[in-house]
């Protein structure tokens, strides 16, 4: 009997203003686990932009082109001494640290190549092609300004390029692409706290003669507003967990579909059955593994924040 | 404690145009522990002044001095602990009606900060001197009008208000009814309460004589 006064008493504090059974409540964790869904998705697209981005980057950033002119400025030199150029910047390349694998390619390899901008007759053409050496870098590569000055006192004109320009502007796209997918959480973050909003302006409105009379006991604003907002929390967490939930599988699947893209290994060739997809789970990016978790709590606090304010600015009509 | 200089209060927001004053050029004063009837025909301002003594209002005109506090000139955060100095018996009771008898009178003990356990006890002993102990556990709606109006006034006195407003309190009482609340009304008064009745009923007024403030069409029309 006493127990059952006591949390009723409870109950009573907690929901002082017998926000259980107002309408504006009920469609709230819906809203809200729509928008963490969505949010999920984003925060899910954002961190793979970024691993892609990372990817193509070390891929792009870890080959150079050397090539080398048969003749520098001399007007006909003989085709031996266009070879022994070309060797001697090969024993360079090979000496220089940072530096993994050096291949020089054949005259055939070089046609092929060519082949797109001078037709199929290239060899005919009799052009001093330059030779032209594909170096494939360690991880941290060698000093491109000190080798290009070692290459050029090796072998005169000889021309090194880094692929800086394609490495940048794959770093410009996975930004672009990551703020993309930021923006889209801003949004969805906005959409959630407006559906917050509306839903405690329109509680309000069906709760404004008890609202009225615990500001007339001496309620603070605090006060009236705090019992809004840990409804609004508690239904807004409810709402994160749920969009989590939800969304979880899809981040699974898709990180497992777009694996093969960003690993170094090849891919498999059948698609990943359940099994696998489950097994992936603790192998998620480990900054995704982290942000996820805080979706419910972030739509907690969005949740307390937004029916404080709007509870606190609705109060002002008051005196 | 209540110091009022050319007090008056006007509805609406301004933008309404001119909206009448329903309260006009009141100037009187009550010290603390007073007693008064607030009189007058129905529609002359009664309510509303007592709007302005709760501090659910602010004057449109005038000074309004209470327990101290300069009410036109206080902040807003300022307000909320004066009216938890002052009890208010709304002609309408306003009980909440999600919460039980207890919760309802229970409520600005809670509002205040009070601690759960002195707070059971002083409510349970407010409820067996109103005589609301068998009902404490229902829902104000079940209650008689009589049993409601209790209800309203152990809400009203359970801080130990320094100033008490009651609006036309025996509106929904029968006789028996009515003379038993203006007992537990001059007990408070005897204790130390300002009390402020606001009634048109004059036959309760012959019976308990005592100082009163006239109101006729929003002005002071007698004071004594
Ligand atoms: N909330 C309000 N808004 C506008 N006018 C009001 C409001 N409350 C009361 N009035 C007007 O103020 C005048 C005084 O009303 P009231 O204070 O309730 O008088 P009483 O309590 O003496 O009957 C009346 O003309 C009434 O129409
Ligand atoms: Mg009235």
């Amino acid at each position: 009997m006493a127990r059952r006064a006591a949390s009723r008493l409870a109950a009573g504090r907690l929901d002082g203003l017998g926000l259980r059974h107002a309408p504006g409540w009920r469609m709230l964790p819906l809203v809200v686990a729509a928008m963490a869904f969505l949010a999920a998705l984003a925060m899910a697209g954002a961190q793979g932009a970024a691993e892609l981005g990372r990817h193509w980057q070390r891929g792009a950033a870890a080959t150079l082109t050397v090539q080398v002119p048969r003749s520098g400025d001399a007007p006909s030199p003989p085709a031996a001494e266009g070879e022994t150029r070309r060797d001697r910047v090969v024993a360079l390349l090979r000496g220089t640290p940072g530096v993994a694998v050096v291949r020089p390619l054949g005259d055939a390899e070089l046609s092929d190549l060519l082949r797109p901008w001078l037709g199929s007759g290239a060899e005919k053409l009799s052009l001093p092609l330059p030779a032209v050496i594909a170096v494939t870098v360690a991880t941290d590569g060698p000093d491109l300004p000190a080798l290009t000055a070692r290459l050029e006192a090796a072998a005169p004109g000889t021309m090194l390029e880094s692929h800086g320009l394609w490495v940048r502007r794959l770093d410009l796209l996975a930004r672009s692409l990551r703020l993309c997918a930021l923006a889209a959480l801003g949004l969805v973050a906005a959409v959630a706290a407006s559906v917050i909003v509306v839903a405690t302006r329109a509680t309000l409105a069906s709760r404004r003669e008890v609202v009225e009379t615990l500001h007339g006991l001496g309620a603070t604003d605090f006060y009236v507003a705090d019992r809004f907002a840990r409804r609004a929390s508690r239904a807004a967490a409810l709402g994160g967990l749920a969009g989590l939930a939800a969304a979880l599988p899809v981040v699974v699947v898709l990180t497992a579909l777009a694996a093969p893209f960003v690993s170094a290994v090849p891919a498999e060739t059948a698609l990943p059955g359940l099994a696998e997809l489950l097994a992936t789970v603790p192998r998620l990016p480990p900054a995704l593994l982290w942000a996820l978790p805080t979706l419910p709590l972030t739509a907690a606090a969005i949740g307390y924040l937004a029916a404080q304010g709007a509870v606190r600015a609705w109060l002002r009509h008051l005196p | 404690m209540i110091r009022a200089e050319g007090l008056g209060l006007r509805y609406g927001d301004g933008d309404e145009g001119e909206a009448p004053e329903v309260l006009q050029g009141l100037t009187f004063s009550v010290p603390g522990g007073g007693w008064r009837w607030l009189l007058g025909p129905s529609g002359a301002g009664k309510s509303s002044l007592l709007r302005l003594l709760h501090v659910a209002a602010r004057p449109t005109r005038g000074r309004l001095h209470l327990m101290g506090v300069d009410i036109g000139a206080a902040r807003r955060h300022e307000l909320p602990a004066m009216r938890r100095r002052i009890g208010m018996v709304f002609q309408d009771f306003r009980l909440l009606s999600h919460l039980s008898v207890f919760d309802n009178v229970a409520l600005p003990l809670r509002l205040a900060g009070r601690a759960e356990a002195p707070l059971r006890a002083d409510v349970t002993e407010m409820l067996r001197w109103v005589g609301l102990s068998k009902v404490a556990a229902m829902r104000p709606s079940l209650l008689s009008g009589g049993e409601q109006q209790r209800a309203a006034i152990a809400r009203a006195v359970i801080v130990r208000p320094l100033l008490l407003l009651a609006d036309e309190p025996t509106g929904n009482l029968d006789d028996a009814q009515a003379e038993r609340l203006m007992v537990l009304l001059r007990e408070m008064n005897r204790l130390g309460t300002t009390v402020i009745v606001a009634t048109h009923n004059t036959a309760l007024v012959e019976r308990h004589p005592g100082p009163a403030l006239e109101l006729a069409r929003g002005r002071l029309a007698r004071d004594g």
